[in-house]
């Protein structure tokens, strides 16, 4: 019964786009669709799919989420505190190290971030990495979800780290050699991937919720915003360091071989 | 056969993508936490809903490789070459915003932002009014990203610099954030993250190369990460305006 109710919901969901693909195929460039059957199908696929996968959400990915939130930052699990002492942000360790973990772990073994550095590494002809673009892209996404962690048990605004974030942005945007710019701001899209999003949104809003004085509404989002910042600049700063790597060898070549 | 083969290999991907989330919180539940779990949450639950998630996302991304992304793509590069501005930002627009309606994690976040707004009293706390603030949300975010797409059809058409764009962008984003209510700010931004991922991407990106290859002297690389770009930066100008009208 609720798997019919949640299969109407997402044939509504999908309607636009098959509308528009049809549509505009039928009304506009007025050709037939090839292999009519076989898409379809695809699309029937693609109702049932999507169905399981936000029956899966509600009943799996965001109660994980939550429950790794309470269970972290729940006054039985931290270590205790003194008769009327406030709890220090250190206290709350186990839930940046989780933060960490989470952010590195789902995103260095990306596939589509596997093809996209090596390419990149070809691209550049030797000066990027693969392997270390990839580590770079992580720990940016591991240090943006980190930091949002950090950020909600400060209950400091999101603002001022989007705004830090921004400057960063633009001032390396204006320094990096061309050819990666286009690469940093994938790279911030490829980290937020389907099944890491709720886990994000549902572990913020949790600590949100469990620790004294913070708001779910006030405090809770900003993670994935911030995991999505973060790559972006590490990337960039990979990049200038490789280029300027690459200048300093270049300048002791020729002094060494005066020698 | 054939059919078969990408299936299991989807599945596959699928399951490499759950690994890394199921491995760090049973090494955290076993190692770190070790304490039983509340009686709000079923193992056996967990474990079936996990599955949904692997059988629901393979299925998904089989069906988008099997009818939208072929149709989708071929549409993109025939409007491309069509020659008619006003077709082809038509089109732009209804491709951003079809493919963002139906994009999973937006309608999950919109889901809980939903809830938590509701929870903490800025609408109505009754089950009709969440679902009516998500799908609000969701149509706003959609909305955003197909004028996203139209914005950088014309950057494409017209070659404006894309990083002057961007940092523009990122201008009305601060300034909106001065004026918005605090309370959308998190949803806002937390919306430009989510609507670049599983249906929007492939489209989106095949429109850019379309053009880019149609039109003489335009990169293929650059201007098809280009729609990307916009696509996560407009929906946060809509959301916080939309914070602004009122919620």
């Amino acid at each position: 019964m609720q798997f019919l109710t949640i299969l109407f919901d997402t044939l509504l969901d999908i309607l636009p786009i098959a509308a528009i693909i049809f549509g505009f195929q039928y009304l506009v460039i007025r050709k037939k669709v090839k292999h009519l059957p076989q898409v379809l199908a695809g699309f029937v696929l693609v109702l049932i799919g999507l169905s399981f996968f936000l029956m899966g959400l509600e009943q799996a990915l965001f109660p994980m989420g939550g429950l790794m939130a309470e269970q972290l930052s729940s006054e039985t699990f931290l270590p205790a505190l003194a008769e009327g002492a406030q709890r220090h942000w250190s206290d709350y360790y186990w839930i940046y190290i989780f933060a960490f973990a989470i952010g590195a772990s789902t995103t260095i073994a990306e596939p589509s971030l596997i093809a996209v550095s090596i390419k990149a590494g070809e691209i550049s002809g030797g000066t990027i990495n693969p392997l270390m673009l990839r580590i770079a892209v992580a720990l940016g996404m591991a240090f943006g979800i980190t930091l949002g962690t950090w950020r909600i048990v400060m209950g400091y605004p999101l603002q001022w780290f989007v705004l830090g974030a921004y400057i960063l942005v633009i001032i390396q945007t204006l320094r990096s050699p061309k050819s990666i710019i286009p690469l940093a701001f994938d790279s911030g899209g490829v980290t937020t991937s389907t099944i890491t999003v709720p886990i994000i949104a549902a572990l913020g809003l949790g600590l949100a919720a469990s620790i004294p004085g913070r708001s779910p509404v006030m405090d809770g989002f900003g993670m994935i915003a911030l995991a999505c910042l973060f790559p972006i600049i590490t990337v960039m700063g990979y990049a200038q360091i490789a280029e300027w790597k690459e200048k300093r060898a270049a300048k002791a070549t020729p002094a060494a071989s005066r020698n | 056969m054939d059919f078969a083969f990408s299936l299991l290999r989807q599945m596959r991907d699928s399951l490499r993508d759950l690994a890394p989330v199921v491995l760090v919180i049973g090494f955290f539940q076993l190692v770190v936490v070790q304490q039983p779990l509340p009686d709000s949450v079923n193992l056996l639950d967990l474990f079936t809903g996990l599955l949904f998630v692997v059988i629901g996302l393979t299925l998904f991304i089989q069906g988008l490789q099997l009818g939208l992304f072929p149709v989708g793509e071929g549409l993109a590069q025939a409007f491309a070459r069509k020659g008619s501005v006003f077709w082809l930002l038509l089109f732009s627009f209804a491709l951003g915003f079809g493919s963002t309606v139906a994009e999973p994690a937006l309608i999950a976040v919109a889901a809980k932002a939903g809830e938590v707004v509701a929870e903490g009293g800025l609408i109505a706390n009754t089950l009709e009014a969440q679902n009516a603030f998500a799908f609000n949300l969701r149509m706003v975010v959609a909305a955003s990203v197909g004028t996203a797409v139209v914005v950088g059809v014309i950057r494409i058409l017209k070659g404006w610099p894309l990083h002057f764009m961007i940092i523009g962008g990122y201008i009305i984003v601060l300034l909106l954030t001065l004026a918005a209510p605090d309370e959308i700010v998190g949803i806002a931004y937390d919306s430009g993250g989510v609507t670049t991922s599983t249906i929007t991407v492939p489209l989106v990106t095949a429109l850019g190369v379309g053009l880019a290859t149609a039109i003489k002297g335009r990169n293929p690389m650059l201007d098809g990460f280009g729609l990307i770009a916009f696509a996560s930066v407009m929906p946060i100008i809509f959301v916080l305006a939309y914070g602004l009208i009122g919620v």
